[in-house]
């Protein structure tokens, strides 16, 4: 056991803390679900080395000494990884300047502030890190059981990415603090982060499809204009490949420069942090003034469930943002669809599965604000409307914002394809109104503002509402192309809905 | 003349792990300010959870000015209002929304509503902040606009549930105010709270429940006479009567 308020006493509480959040999140709060959580875990596992192995078991055979072209592939997927990684250092590092939970204990306490922040930034770092080696794990495992164990190295890569994610996350952070102010860098730095983590998968898809048609996003990186113009092989440069490769003398460098990178960050923030913290913990929403332009308008008590909903989406940026950056995705499809119907070709057909996937994800999203995220359930509960009536004017809010977002994009594709737009018009509405089914199953009662942790409430809920949106998107592509088959993937998207009826809770009526 | 029955409750049980509620009678009656004290954990909120329709009874029957709560909720909670202890209210609205939305969830006429909410924004000093949003409201602040709402449609059974936690002394007044102006304007008001002198000075009548059961009601001088001290605080009157049951028989 350390002395107390030592840098190691501190870690120790901090590494409790985080092993007990860890376990928190993975079982929803409940200890009893330990053990089908491990189970469900090794399930996974399983799962993700057979993807794994389908995905990059042909890549295994790579040579260490890989040329130019190999270089530059392997070095885009790093950092297309890494953008992902930053994404999710900022939210951590945003979160540990705003949440309060501990912080009265720790800045009342005699303890140096520095030293507290130093050792809560490298919990963040570490944190990063480990989610990026798990997550990477079955990719490198698969690649070192076919290609031998040199490519263990690249656990090494993945866990110094995480170090450099969060060194920078730290320095980004209190950069924004101090040029835009506590007050606003919440929302930002939330912002900022979400658009890292989308920002290179979407522009390497639009380099894609306007160089090549395609919605690739690795076909960029085997460009020849990129080959050609790349730094030459010796370059500082490819380090990171080459350690993924196995050149272990590489991943001594890599390895080197991420602890040193956060060292530095410590080092030069851990102070500042903790005086942003103390700005932030000091903030309290500012006043908004809404204008009064109208006197109260007569509605009916489900217009104005409806209207309550939109208005609180609209309000708030950061649910904007988090709810939008599924449509973000769809810059890409839009595009192709722009250059297909220039051109004449048939590739608008692809846009189809997409719409649909992406109205699930967005439906499911809604859904869970409308139904589970509402902030005064005593009121609507104690309301003169049945709970029958509060339901459907939400499920009717949801598939209004749903209808108002996705059909522009209909009508574009009806210009192209009135068949095809028929077919992503009720794709979208029937693929949200089965993720807004699934939320209706799995409500909870939470705040608007625990919209982040919804994934975490019930797993089930999550798999059953992405593998529907998939289900849905697949039987939207083939009903496109006039496929019969597209009768499967509906039945199996049918399954998952009547599975999910049978799991739910049983306070969901 | 037999004053009419605003709530009428007979029978009512709720177990969640164990009793909550257990067999409780209660009866207040119209124009009345009723207080119903008791120790943490007594079943206060779980009787008012299920008075209003946000708990399901496991037995007995609820009525409401004369309408079966349990049988037609929709036209009991036309005439019920609830304000729970934790202010719920939206963020992202102005006090003024917020109202106008309450309204439309209790089809109030548009124009009474608006002329009733701007009367009630006035009387809870929310003016100033009638069209600002809620999210940076003080927890006081809060709680004005969450009564506000509560009284926005006129309802003539009013319940809150501990309305005076967390409030400073000037708040604390207001609210007070305002529920004693409605109880003058004829409606009814049932309240909880663990502040006895506020029970003591504004109540008409005291309900004093422990283990779910209402072990003792009446005015402060009933409950003090029952107790065998007629000079005592309601604060004595009530320890004794939850600490010796058998008083309060």
């Amino acid at each position: 056991m350390s002395s107390p308020a030592t840098i190691t006493w501190l870690a120790e509480h901090e590494l409790r803390l985080g092993w007990r959040d860890w376990l928190s999140m993975m079982t929803a709060g409940r200890r009893s679900r330990a053990r089908t959580v491990a189970i469900a875990l090794v399930v996974f596992a399983v799962f993700m080395h057979l993807l794994a192995w389908s995905m990059v078991g042909g890549y295994a055979e790579t040579p260490a000494g890989a040329g130019k072209e190999t270089l530059v592939a392997v070095s885009g997927m790093l950092l297309l990884s890494w953008s992902l990684l930053m994404s999710q250092a900022m939210e951590s590092v945003t979160r540990a300047f705003y949440t309060r939970s501990d912080l009265d204990l720790i800045l009342t306490s005699p303890v140096p502030q520095r030293r507290v922040f130093s050792v809560r930034i490298a919990r963040i770092a570490i944190s990063v890190a480990a989610v990026a080696v798990f997550l990477a794990s079955p990719f490198i495992n698969m690649l070192a059981l076919l290609g031998g164990a040199r490519w263990l190295a690249a656990y090494g890569v993945v866990a110094a990415m995480g170090l450099v994610a969060a060194a920078l996350s730290v320095a980004l952070t209190v950069g924004l603090f101090r040029l835009i102010g506590p007050k606003r860098t919440r929302l930002i730095a939330q912002i900022v982060a979400a658009v890292i983590g989308a920002m290179f998968v979407i522009g390497l898809q639009v380099v894609a499809i306007l160089s090549y048609g395609s919605l690739s996003r690795f076909a960029p990186l085997q460009s020849h204009w990129l080959i050609v113009h790349a730094p030459d092989i010796g370059s500082a440069v490819w380090l990171p490949a080459r350690a993924t490769l196995g050149d272990w003398s590489a991943l001594l460098v890599v390895a080197a420069a991420s602890i040193a990178a956060l060292m530095a960050s410590i080092a030069i923030f851990s102070r500042r942090f903790g005086e942003h913290v103390v700005a932030a913990a000091g903030v309290s929403q500012g006043k908004v003034r809404q204008r009064a332009a109208h006197g109260f308008r007569r509605v009916s008590a489900a217009l104005a469930l409806r209207r309550k909903e939109r208005t609180l989406l609209l309000r708030d940026p950061w649910l904007v943002s988090q709810s939008l950056m599924q449509i973000l995705y769809l810059l890409p499809p839009a595009l192709l669809l722009w250059r297909s119907f220039h051109e004449g070709a048939g590739g608008f057909v692809l846009l189809v599965p997409v719409l649909v996937m992406a109205a699930g994800q967005l439906g499911g999203g809604l859904a869970w604000l409308s139904i589970s995220g509402e902030d005064a359930p005593d009121l609507i509960a104690s309301a003169p409307i049945s709970a029958r009536r509060v339901i459907w004017a939400k499920i009717e809010a949801v598939m209004e914002t749903i209808a108002m977002v996705f059909a522009p994009f209909v009508v574009a594709l009806a210009f192209a394809s009135p068949r095809a737009a028929v077919v992503a018009g009720l794709g979208v509405l029937v693929a949200a109104a089965a993720s807004t089914a699934v939320q209706l199953c799995f409500r909870t009662q939470a705040r608007r503002s625990q919209f982040r942790r919804r994934q975490v409430s019930s797993r089930i809920a999550t798999f059953a509402e992405a593998f529907s949106s998939i289900a849905w998107a697949a039987t939207a592509a083939l009903a496109a192309v006039g496929a019969w088959l597209a009768a499967l993937p509906a039945v199996i998207a049918i399954g998952i809905l009547a599975g999910v009826r049978l799991l739910k809770p049983p306070q969901a009526a | 003349m037999q004053r009419p029955v605003a709530l009428a409750v007979r029978g009512l049980a709720k177990s969640f792990e164990r009793p909550a509620v257990d067999a409780l009678d209660l009866t207040v009656f119209g124009g009345e300010f009723y207080a119903l004290v008791g120790p943490n954990g007594a079943g206060k909120t779980t009787t008012l959870r299920m008075v209003t329709g946000l708990l399901r009874p496991d037995a007995g029957t609820i009525h409401i000015d004369g309408i079966d709560a349990l049988a037609d909720p929709i036209a009991a909670k036309q005439i019920t209002a609830w304000l729970s202890d934790e202010p719920m209210i939206y963020d992202k609205l102005t006090p003024y929304e917020y109202l106008e939305f309450v309204a439309g969830l209790w089809r109030i006429d548009a124009a009474i509503a608006e002329a009733r909410a701007r009367e009630l924004i006035g009387w809870l000093g929310l003016a100033p902040h009638a069209h600002e949003r809620c999210e940076g409201f003080s927890r006081g602040m809060r709680q004005k606009v969450a009564l506000a709402g509560a009284l926005v449609h006129d309802p003539k059974l009013i319940i809150l549930d501990e309305p005076l936690t967390g409030l400073d002394a000037g708040s604390a007044r207001i609210v007070k105010n305002v529920l004693a102006g409605r109880v003058a304007a004829g409606g009814t008001v049932i309240m909880t709270t663990h502040i006895l002198e506020v029970a003591e000075r504004m109540a008409d009548r005291i309900g004093i429940i422990a283990g779910g059961r209402l072990i003792a009601e009446g005015t402060l001088d009933e409950l003090r006479h029952k107790t065998g001290k007629t000079a005592t605080s309601l604060e004595e009157t009530f320890l004794t009567l939850v600490e010796t049951p058998a008083a309060a028989e």
